[in-house]
């Protein structure tokens, strides 16, 4: 038996690699100065979902919800091994909190339709909110595994998985279809293939072409077009998306601020560390 | 559990102010006693009852332990079901019980269990939830567009954008107002033994297809090391280098009877296990003294260590952030820094 897999992965801002160069004059994170990365997490659900395709045989597809340029993680989907990719893009999406993204991809998810797994990453490093997973399960009546560690059985319409508890693990049989949330100690996440980069790197969405140019026109000849959805492609209710359909909304914003007061700069000599483990031990911060 | 039946919750600004109690087998969560002492003092400036949600198998005997710590009223649910934690059903019993009673504010755990279950929740109730906050304050809020009064909202207070701002989240609309909250960050309030509280005993009245996840078999480690009550910890990061090279780090933490720490990308590189992480997504911690050790300091650990008592920092990059809240920054190579911190400290205590 074969089984068909969906894959929901994000571009982010790189933001776990903030160092010096990243920070501003004023203590401030320099936002530009971080680079557009693929998802950490969602590299090791795209792997899974190779996975259960190379041990059972299926299909892959991929979907993301972004701007335009968010097609430079489907594009690297597609070198790994994924079989379809789909990019969610509309601008009346801008604003979608955790309960409207999940409304839409949920509503994605809908329109792909014919899927046993449901995978994504536990949780995107832009926000660390690790709600859109369970949210989206919750909107297609699916059950969820959170925090997959290892598949260990696929069979008879249900999947045995082991999942890390945090203080430990569980191995749980659940119904398919479900939907699983990954962490990145689940797999190693295979290298691109030189082949398939050959054959897709030219893939790009229509929405990077003029309209009606000739380019686009070119580009849909050769098929290189990346499959492109509206809102209305997935029958989405607008009162759901965006600013309309998110309940949380920002109040302030503060930056954090890195002060240097009260830092006492100490030499790395065996001078300057005696006198430091002195002061240590003469205000008893050493015992 | 199918979207069609899911209905925005009317704002209740009577409503209650609710914890969800998380147990696993049998013992509530710690976190939990955390959220009974904010959710107290939020419900006392609204002027309203504190409830906790409690459910599992044989658990009502837990309720008790709860009303010292604030809690007025314990929902219960009792199920042989429900004795192992599974998302939909515990997400099914918790949205019922919201759809009943209308709560204005539900708070959980921002455990492993507590991320897994409150989106479901949120996305049964329409309703807002802000993950993993390290504050929680009621204020009255303009609205941004009609510069109407929102009158005592909830602040969401949360580190975002990998830590390196700190947004403060409202709902306005889209009640009850729920958060997750980080394990460690809320003060544990002193626990009143007079107080007492009520049961209120509810029914799970949960299909048998609702239990599509069974759990076959589980291992919960015992904790063998305790980060959060260390006086010292001496803690290791990329800079360290490799797996063999922590043992350095184990050597100053044994000299100085501290415990050892570790930043992600430490425990990324596979150097050292992650029960050992301290950040965001680890352990927050607050020792007498934290030596951070070739950790550049992303906003996400100093997030997990910055209101240490004091702080040294050595890091070869001038530049890199951790200096910025160290009270003893060494710009330098800690494979020459530490030996010879374990010898200035053993020389005085040859003295």
């Amino acid at each position: 038996m074969s089984y068909h897999s969906i894959v929901l992965v994000k571009q982010v801002p790189d933001t776990a690699n903030v160092t010096g160069e990243a920070m501003k004059e004023d203590g401030t994170v320099n936002r530009a100065a971080l680079p557009a990365i693929f998802n950490p997490e969602d590299l090791h659900a795209l792997e899974a979902a190779l996975e259960i395709k190379d041990r059972f045989g299926g299909t892959v597809t991929v979907i993301s919800m972004g701007p335009p340029k968010a097609g430079d993680v489907l594009r690297d989907c597609l070198y790994r091994g994924a079989d379809r990719a789909i990019l969610i893009s509309d601008r009346r999406a801008a604003g979608s909190d955790t309960l409207a993204t999940s409304y839409i991809l949920a509503q994605a998810v809908k329109t792909v339709g014919g899927y046993d797994f449901v995978f994504c990453g536990r949780q995107a490093i832009d926000g660390d909110t690790a709600q859109v997973g369970p949210q989206c399960a919750e909107k297609l009546g699916l059950p969820q595994v959170t925090y997959l560690e290892e598949i260990l059985e696929v069979e008879d319409g249900t999947a045995v998985l082991k999942r890390n508890v945090g203080n430990g693990w569980e191995v749980v049989r659940v119904r398919l279809p479900a939907l699983v949330t990954v962490i990145d100690t689940a797999n190693n996440p295979r290298p691109r293939r030189a082949k398939r980069m050959m054959r897709y790197k030219f893939k790009r969405t229509a929405l990077e072409f003029p309209a009606d140019s000739p380019q686009l026109a070119e580009a849909k000849e050769k098929g290189d077009l990346l499959e492109t959805w509206s809102l209305d492609d997935i029958g989405a209710d607008l009162q759901r998306c965006g600013f309309a359909g998110s309940p949380t909304k920002v109040h302030k914003i503060q930056s954090i601020i890195l002060t240097k007061e009260g830092s006492v700069s100490i030499e790395p000599t065996a001078e300057g560390i005696r006198a430091m483990v002195r002061e240590l031990i003469d205000d008893r911060t050493l015992g | 559990m199918a979207d069609q039946t899911n209905q925005p919750q009317r704002k209740n600004l009577e409503g209650e102010v609710w914890i969800f109690a998380e147990q696993e087998e049998g013992a509530l969560h710690d976190v939990v006693f955390e959220l009974c002492g904010r959710a107290r003092a939020l419900a006392d400036r609204l002027g309203v009852k504190v409830g906790a949600v409690l459910l599992g198998d044989d658990v009502e005997k837990l309720a008790a332990k709860l009303y010292p710590y604030g809690v007025d009223k314990v929902y219960v649910v009792e199920d042989k079901r429900l004795r192992y934690f599974t998302s939909a059903p515990y997400a099914q019993m918790v949205t019922g019980l919201i759809q009943k009673y209308a709560p204005q504010i539900v708070l959980y755990g921002a455990t492993p269990l507590g991320r897994d279950v409150a989106p479901r929740i949120a996305s049964a109730t329409l309703s807002g939830l802000t993950a993993d906050c390290t504050d929680l304050k009621i204020d009255d809020v303009p609205d941004a567009k009609t510069k109407e009064v929102h009158k005592n909202l909830l602040l969401q207070i949360r580190p975002a954008f990998g830590g390196n701002i700190i947004a403060t989240i409202v709902n306005p609309e889209g009640w009850p107002q729920m958060a997750t909250v980080r394990e460690g960050v809320l003060p544990l309030v002193e626990p009143d033994p007079a107080r007492a509280g009520e049961v209120v005993r509810e029914k799970a009245a949960l299909a048998d297809t609702a239990f599509a996840v069974e759990v076959i078999k589980r291992e919960i480690q015992k904790k063998t090391l305790n980060l959060k009550g260390a006086r010292i910890i001496v803690a290791g990061g990329a800079g360290v280098g490799s797996k063999e090279n922590f043992q350095l780090i184990y050597k100053l933490a044994e000299a100085l009877g501290g415990a050892v720490g570790a930043s992600r990308a430490a425990v990324d590189g596979g150097f050292i296990g992650h029960e050992h992480q301290i950040g965001q997504t680890g352990t927050t911690v607050r020792p007498a003294l934290y030596i951070a050790c070739g950790i550049s300091g992303a906003v996400q650990h100093r997030a997990g260590m910055e209101d240490s008592a004091k702080i040294i920092a050595i890091n070869t990059d001038p530049d890199a952030p951790i200096f910025s809240v160290a009270h003893y920054g060494i710009v330098g190579d800690l494979n020459e820094v530490i030996p010879m911190i374990i010898k200035a400290v053993a020389a005085r205590g040859a003295e």
